[in-house]
C-alpha cells in the first residue's frame, strides 16, 4: 500500500467536494479497493470514505412502496432490515461473502465497482431498480455497461438504490468454490407487468437480462417454462472454475431453481 | 474404563490454551531491538535472462540500508537436495545449483533475484519496487508442460540440462521384465491415465525468518518457521553460508502449520543471516500470502499411466506405473526422494501382487519447486493403485470390495517382503476393511441409493484400502538408497531436583500436539503426573540433534527415543534406590512412580530418588555420577506401516455436477495409540486435506508460467461446510513389532487414504446413474469437470 490522504465527510455535499480533488477515490466498505491498494495495484491520492454520511445509511420504504437502501448501507444491515419488505433481496445480501465482508461492504460500493460476479447487480437489474446519485436517477437497465463499467461519472456518488417490490422473487447463487462469489447467480422477479431475469457471474459483459426466459416466464411462471428454453448464448466467461458452456448450462438450471423457489 | 492420564488417555492438548487465546509466539510476533526489514524482489516472468540490475535507485531510496542480488551469493554454496538418486542407466541425477538468490536467470514466477533491506517495511517495499524498475530481464519461453519439457531439447530450465530431466528411475529395475511378461500373459489388463494434481500447501502462518548476528562473539541466530531446526542449521552452515555449526543457533518457535512446506531450507533464511552480518542489526522477513503461493514448495504434481494385469476373477498378477513427476525449477531438499523412495516403494499397496515395477521420470519446469506435502509420494501411489483397482473391478464386473478381499495380504503373511523392497512387519487389512464396511453401514447402501434417487441425486460409494511406509527412517537403509543424512531422532530427559522434568526432543511440533502426547508417555512410564513434564522443542541450543517432524516420524522415531531415554532414567533410578534402600540393584522394582525392594515394603518415591540425585548426601558417588539426566538416540530398524480402509459416500447432482460428501468413514491401524483424541484430530485434518485435493484444490499455471490460482480468490481450500462429519476408528490395531512403543504414526494417513475414496465414489455414482461412459475424472472433481464428463 502506498501513502494516501483520508477524508471522512459527514454530508453528501462534502463528499462531492472532496471527490473533486485530484486523484480522489470514493471508499465504500473497501472490500475490493483495499486489497487492491494493499497489492499496490491502486494508488489514489485521497480516499473519501462515504461511511460517515448518515443520510446514506439505512433501509426504508417510500410512499411508492419501493424499498430504499442508502448507498453506504452494509450488506448485513440490508439482510436484517429489508427482510420484512423484500425477502429475496435480504436473502441475497445475507449470502454475500462472509460476516466480515457483510459488515463492511456496502451496496453502493458493490454497484459502483460492478464486479461481473457480484450478487447485487443481479438484484438491481432483476428488480428494475433505480440508482439515485448526487446528481440524477439512473434506471438499472441504463446503469450496467459491462464488466467493471457503469454509467457513473467521475466523482458521482450512489446515494440510494430504490427497489420496486415484486410479487415473487428469488436469487439462486452457484458459488465459485474459492472466492464464493457467484460462478453463476440468477435473480428472478415477478411483477404485475412481467418477469425480469438477471444473471451475474456468467457473462464477460457483466450482469445481463435473459430475455428469452423473461418472455417465457411472463406467460407461464413455472420451472417447466424454463426447461423448454435453450441455454442462453452470449459471451460466457470461461476459466479454471468452469467453461462457458458450463456457465450457460448453469444459468438455465439456476433460473429454473429460482422460479421453483419463488413459488 | 478409559484412562484419564498417561498413555492412551484423551488428555486435552495443553498447547491449545496459548494457541486459542492468542498467546502463541510465532516468528513474526517477535520484535528485536534495532530490527530492519527485508523484502524480496521476485521474478514476474517464469523464465528469463537477467540482463542487468541497476541497484542505484533502490539504494538511494529513503531508509534503504542494503541491497543484495544473486551476485552477492555467487561464491557461496547452493541449497542441496537431500537424496542422491541414480537413473536406470546408473547415472547420478542432474543437480543444478539452487542459489540463495537467482543469478543469471530467473526460473519461475516468484523466483527471488534480489532483496532490499530498509529501516521500515514500507521503505523496503518501495526500495524493492525501485529495484525491480531498474532490472532488465529478457523473457525466455517457459517450460511448463512436463511432456513438452522432456521432448524439447532447446528449451531448457537449466542450460546444462538438455532434456529437462533430473533422472529416469526404475524400481525395481530387476522386476521390469517379469512385469512385462506377466502383463503379456494376463487374461485382462486395466489401464488408467491420471493426474495427481499440484497443491499449494497453504500453512496458516506464512514463512518468516529473522537473522541476528553478534559481532562481539561472531554468533548467528536464525529464528524461522521450520519443521526441523537442526536440518536447517546443517544446511545453512555446511552447504550454503559456511558458518561453523557451533556459531549458529536456529530457533523454530510456535509454527502455524507446515504440512511439509516448512521442512526445507529456503533462500530467505540465508539472506537474513547474511544481511544481519553485513548490517550488524536483526533483519526480518515475513512472506506475504501471495509470496507463499509463489515460493513455498508445492506438493504432488504427477502424471501417471498405471496398468494392472489380472485374471478374469480379479486376482492381481502385475502392476506397472509409468510416471512423470514435476520438481519445478529447482530441487528442493526432499524433491528427489518424494517421488522415488516415498512413492515407488509403496506401489505394492496392501496387496499380494507378485510383480510390481515403477518407472519415474522427474522433470524440471519453470514453476515453483515441488516437494513433500502431507503424505509425500504415498498419496500419489495410493491414488494410482486404488483408482486402478476400482476400474479393474468395474471392467471385470466384480464388486470392488470383493476384489480387495481377494487381493489383500492376510495376517498370516507377515512379515511380508513386497516386490518393491519393503518388509511390512505386521497388519490386519481384512480387519480394517470389515470394520469400515460395518461403520459405514455398507449393507444399507442400496437403500440409500434409492433414497437419493427419489431426491433426484445420484449416490455412489468409494473404497480405498491402503498401507503406507512412514516413521522415517532406518539410517542404514536410507543411506544405501541415496539419503545424505541419517534419520534417527533424539531425546534428553532432564529430571529436576524437585522431581519435575524437562524433556528435550529433536521433533518439532507445528500443530501436532507433541507437548501433550510426549508428556503423557513420559508421565505414564514414570508414574507421575503429566503436569510435572515439560516438553522443550525447536531450539538447537536446547535440544539434542534431531531430524525434525515430517513423514509421520515424531512419535515413531522421536517418541521411541524418549521412551528409551526414560528407560535409562529408570535404570539409574534403580541404582540410586538400591543404595538408599540398602538392597541389591537386581531386587529393585519400579512401578507406579515408586522404587521398591521386591517382597518388602521398603520403597522410595520417584521424587525422593530425583532429590537424592541432585543432593547426593546419601548417594553412591564412588560408582555413580550425581544428577538424573539421560539422552537417547533412536534409529529405527524398519519403516512403520500404518494401514486402513476408507469409505466415502457421495451424492452427485446430475443437473450441476455438484458432488456432496454424505459421510466419510476411516478404519485405521496405527498400532498403539497414545492419545485417541489427538489421533482423531490428525485423521480429521488429513482427510480434510485429502478431500480438498480430491474436490476443490487446483493449482493452475498458464502456458507462460503465470500462476492463475495464486490467491484465495482462485485457489479453493476446504472450509467447514465443504466437509462432512468424519467417522474415525482405530480399534483394529496391530502394534508395530520393531519399536518399543508399538506405534506406527498417524499424521499423514488421512491425506493418503482419502482422495481415491472420494473419486471412486464419484465414478460409482455416475456409473450407477447410467453415465457408464465415465470411467475417470481427474482431481479435483469440480462440478464443472463432473458435468463435462457426464455430458462428454
Amino acid at each position: 500500500m502506498y501513502n494516501f490522504e483520508f477524508a471522512k465527510p459527514s454530508t453528501i455535499a462534502e463528499a462531492v467536494e472532496a471527490l473533486g480533488q485530484e486523484e480522489a477515490q470514493a471508499l465504500g466498505g473497501g472490500q475490493t479497493l483495499l486489497p487492491t491498494m494493499k497489492q499496490r495495484l491502486a494508488a489514489p491520492a485521497t480516499l473519501v470514505s462515504l461511511n460517515g454520511i448518515s443520510e446514506m445509511i439505512g433501509v426504508c420504504v417510500n410512499d411508492a412502496g419501493e424499498v430504499c437502501i442508502g448507498g453506504a448501507t452494509p450488506h448485513a444491515t440490508v439482510a436484517r432490515e429489508a427482510a420484512a419488505h423484500y425477502p429475496a433481496l435480504a436473502a441475497l445480501a445475507g449470502r454475500i461473502g462472509d460476516p466480515a465482508v457483510r459488515n463492511r461492504g456496502t451496496i453502493g460500493g458493490s454497484l459502483a465497482n460492478n464486479d461481473p460476479s457480484a450478487c447485487y447487480p443481479a438484484a438491481v437489474l432483476g428488480s428494475g431498480a433505480t440508482i439515485r446519485t448526487n446528481t440524477r436517477d439512473i434506471a438499472a437497465d441504463d446503469y450496467f455497461q459491462g464488466m467493471f463499467d457503469t454509467a457513473l461519472h467521475d466523482g458521482e456518488i450512489i446515494t440510494e438504490v430504490r427497489f420496486p417490490v415484486p410479487d415473487k422473487a428469488n436469487y439462486q447463487k452457484f458459488v465459485q468454490p474459492a472466492s464464493r462469489f457467484a460462478l453463476v447467480g440468477v435473480f428472478v422477479a415477478k411483477y404485475a407487468g412481467g418477469v425480469r431475469v438477471a444473471v451475474t457471474g456468467a457473462s464477460s459483459n457483466g450482469v445481463f437480462r435473459w430475455s428469452e426466459a423473461e418472455a417465457a416466464l411472463s406467460s407461464d411462471f413455472s420451472k417447466a417454462a424454463v426447461d423448454g428454453l435453450s441455454t442462453p448464448s452470449g459471451d460466457m466467461i470461461s476459466d479454471l472454475h468452469g467453461s462457458g458452456d458450463y456457465r450457460a448450462h448453469l444459468v438455465k438450471v439456476m433460473t429454473g431453481r429460482a422460479v421453483a423457489a419463488a413459488g | 474404563m478409559p484412562k484419564d492420564h498417561g498413555i492412551g488417555a484423551r488428555s486435552k492438548r495443553r498447547e491449545d490454551t496459548r494457541f486459542l487465546t492468542g498467546k502463541g509466539v510465532y516468528t513474526d510476533d517477535m520484535a528485536m531491538q534495532g530490527q530492519v526489514y527485508a523484502v524480496m524482489v521476485r521474478s514476474t516472468v517464469a523464465h528469463g535472462k537477467i540482463v542487468s540490475i541497476d541497484t542505484s535507485a533502490a539504494e538511494a531510496m529513503p531508509g534503504v540500508l542494503a541491497v543484495f542480488t544473486g551476485e552477492d551469493f555467487a561464491e557461496v554454496g547452493g541449497n542441496p537436495a537431500g537424496w542422491l538418486i541414480h537413473s536406470r542407466n546408473g547415472e547420478p541425477m542432474r543437480e543444478p545449483k539452487r542459489p540463495v538468490l537467482a543469478h543469471g536467470k530467473v526460473r519461475h514466477v516468484g523466483d527471488a533475484y534480489a532483496a532490499v533491506i530498509a529501516e521500515t517495511y514500507a521503505q523496503a517495499k518501495d526500495g524493492a519496487e525501485a529495484l525491480a524498475a531498474g532490472t532488465v530481464i529478457e523473457e525466455l519461453p517457459a517450460v511448463i508442460d512436463m511432456a513438452a519439457a522432456v521432448a524439447n531439447a532447446d528449451n531448457r530450465v537449466h542450460d546444462e540440462i538438455p532434456d529437462n530431466l533430473c533422472f529416469d528411475w526404475g524400481w525395481i529395475e530387476d522386476n521390469r521384465e517379469a512385469v512385462d511378461q506377466a502383463m503379456k500373459s494376463a487374461e485382462h489388463v486395466t489401464t488408467l491415465e491420471l493426474v495427481n494434481n499440484r497443491l499449494v500447501p497453504n500453512a496458516m502462518e506464512p514463512r518468516a525468518s529473522i537473522g541476528e548476528y553478534n559481532p562481539g562473539t561472531g554468533d548467528y541466530k536464525l529464528t524461522t518457521t521450520s519443521q526441523n531446526p537442526h536440518m536447517t542449521r546443517l544446511l545453512v552452515c555446511a552447504f550454503v553460508l559456511g558458518i561453523p555449526e557451533n556459531k549458529l543457533t536456529v530457533v523454530a518457535p510456535d509454527v502455524g502449520g507446515g504440512f511439509g512446506s516448512k521442512i526445507y531450507h529456503y533462500g530467505e533464511e540465508a539472506l537474513v543471516l547474511a544481511a544481519a552480518k553485513k548490517l550488524g542489526r536483526p533483519v526480518r522477513w515475513t512472506a506475504e500470502r501471495s509470496e507463499s503461493f509463489l515460493s513455498d514448495a508445492h506438493g504432488r504434481d504427477h502424471v501417471t499411466k498405471i496398468e494392472i494385469g489380472c485374471t478374469k476373477e480379479g486376482e492381481m498378477l502385475a502392476l506397472r506405473a509409468t510416471t512423470m513427476a514435476n520438481v519445478g525449477a529447482y530441487l528442493s531438499n526432499f524433491a528427489t526422494v518424494t517421488p522415488t523412495y516415498l512413492h515407488g516403494t509403496v506401489m505394492a499397496g496392501p496387496y499380494k501382487t507378485p510383480h510390481v515395477y515403477v518407472n519415474l521420470k522427474t522433470v524440471f519446469t519453470n514453476t515453483a519447486p515441488v516437494d513433500a506435502y502431507r503424505g509425500a509420494g504415498r498419496p500419489e501411489a495410493t491414488y494410482s493403485i486404488e483408482r486402478a483397482i476400482d476400474k479393474m473391478a468395474r471392467e471385470l464386473g466384480l464388486d470392488p470390495v470383493e476384489v480387495r478381499r481377494k487381493n489383500l495380504l492376510t495376517p498370516d503373511m507377515f512379515p511380508y517382503t513386497t516386490p518393491v523392497g519393503l518388509v511390512y512387519d505386521t497388519g490386519n487389512y481384512q480387519a480394517t476393511l470389515e470394520k469400515s464396511l460395518d461403520l459405514a453401514d455398507y449393507a444399507g447402501f442400496e437403500a440409500r441409493v434409492a433414497q437419493s434417487a427419489a431426491n433426484g441425486k445420484l449416490r455412489g460409494i468409494g473404497l480405498s484400502t491402503w498401507v503406507e511406509a512412514c516413521g522415517l527412517a532406518p539410517s542404514h537403509l536410507v543411506g544405501q538408497l541415496g539419503s545424505r543424512v541419517g534419520l534417527y531422532d533424539a531425546a534428553t530427559v532432564r529430571v529436576n531436583a524437585t522431581g519435575t522434568l524437562s524433556v528435550m526432543t529433536g521433533a518439532h511440533s507445528h500443530g501436532q500436539g507433541h507437548e501433550t502426547v510426549f508428556a503423557q508417555i513420559v508421565a505414564d512410564k514414570l508414574g507421575i503426573s503429566e503436569d510435572q513434564v515439560e516438553i522443550v522443542h525447536g531450539d538447537t541450543s536446547k535440544i539434542p540433534f534431531g531430524m525434525g517432524s515430517y513423514g509421520s516420524r515424531s512419535l515413531a522415531v522421536a517418541g521411541n527415543a524418549m521412551n528409551n531415554a526414560v528407560d535409562k532414567i529408570i535404570a539409574k533410578g534403580k541404582k540410586i534406590a538400591a543404595h538408599m534402600l540398602e538392597a541389591a540393584e537386581g531386587d529393585i522394582t519400579f512401578e507406579n512412580g515408586s522404587f521398591s525392594v521386591a517382597g518388602t515394603d521398603k520403597a522410595k518415591s520417584f521424587g525422593e530418588i530425583a532429590f537424592s540425585a541432585y543432593v547426593p548426601h546419601n548417594y553412591p558417588l564412588e560408582e555413580l555420577e550425581p544428577g538424573l539426566e539421560e539422552t537417547a538416540f533412536y534409529d529405527p530398524n524398519n519403516f512403520t506401516y500404518p494401514a486402513g480402509a476408507y469409505l466415502c459416500e457421495v451424492e452427485v447432482d446430475p443437473d450441476t455436477g455438484v458432488v456432496e460428501i454424505m459421510n466419510f468413514t476411516c478404519a485405521d491401524d496405527f498400532g498403539n495409540v497414545m492419545n485417541p483424541m489427538v489421533v482423531e484430530g490428525q485423521v480429521h485434518g488429513g482427510v480434510v486435506q485429502g478431500i480438498g485435493q480430491a474436490m476443490i484444490e487446483q493449482t493452475t499455471y498458464d502456458q507462460s508460467g503465470q500462476l492463475l490460482s495464486g490467491s484465495y480468490m482462485e485457489y479453493a481450500m476446504p472450509r467447514a461446510d465443504d466437509v462432512p462429519m468424519i467417522t474415525v476408528d482405530h480399534s483394529c490395531a496391530t502394534p508395530c513389532t520393531h519399536n518399543p512403543l508399538g506405534v506406527k504414526g498417524c499424521g499423514e494417513a488421512g491425506a493418503i487414504g482419502s482422495p481415491p475414496a472420494v473419486v471412486n465414489a464419484v465414478i460409482d455414482a455416475l456409473q450407477r446413474g447410467g453415465y457408464t461412459h465415465v470411467t475417470h475424472v481427474d482431481m479435483p472433481v469440480t462440478p464443472s469437470r463432473v458435468w463435462a464428463a457426464m455430458n462428454g
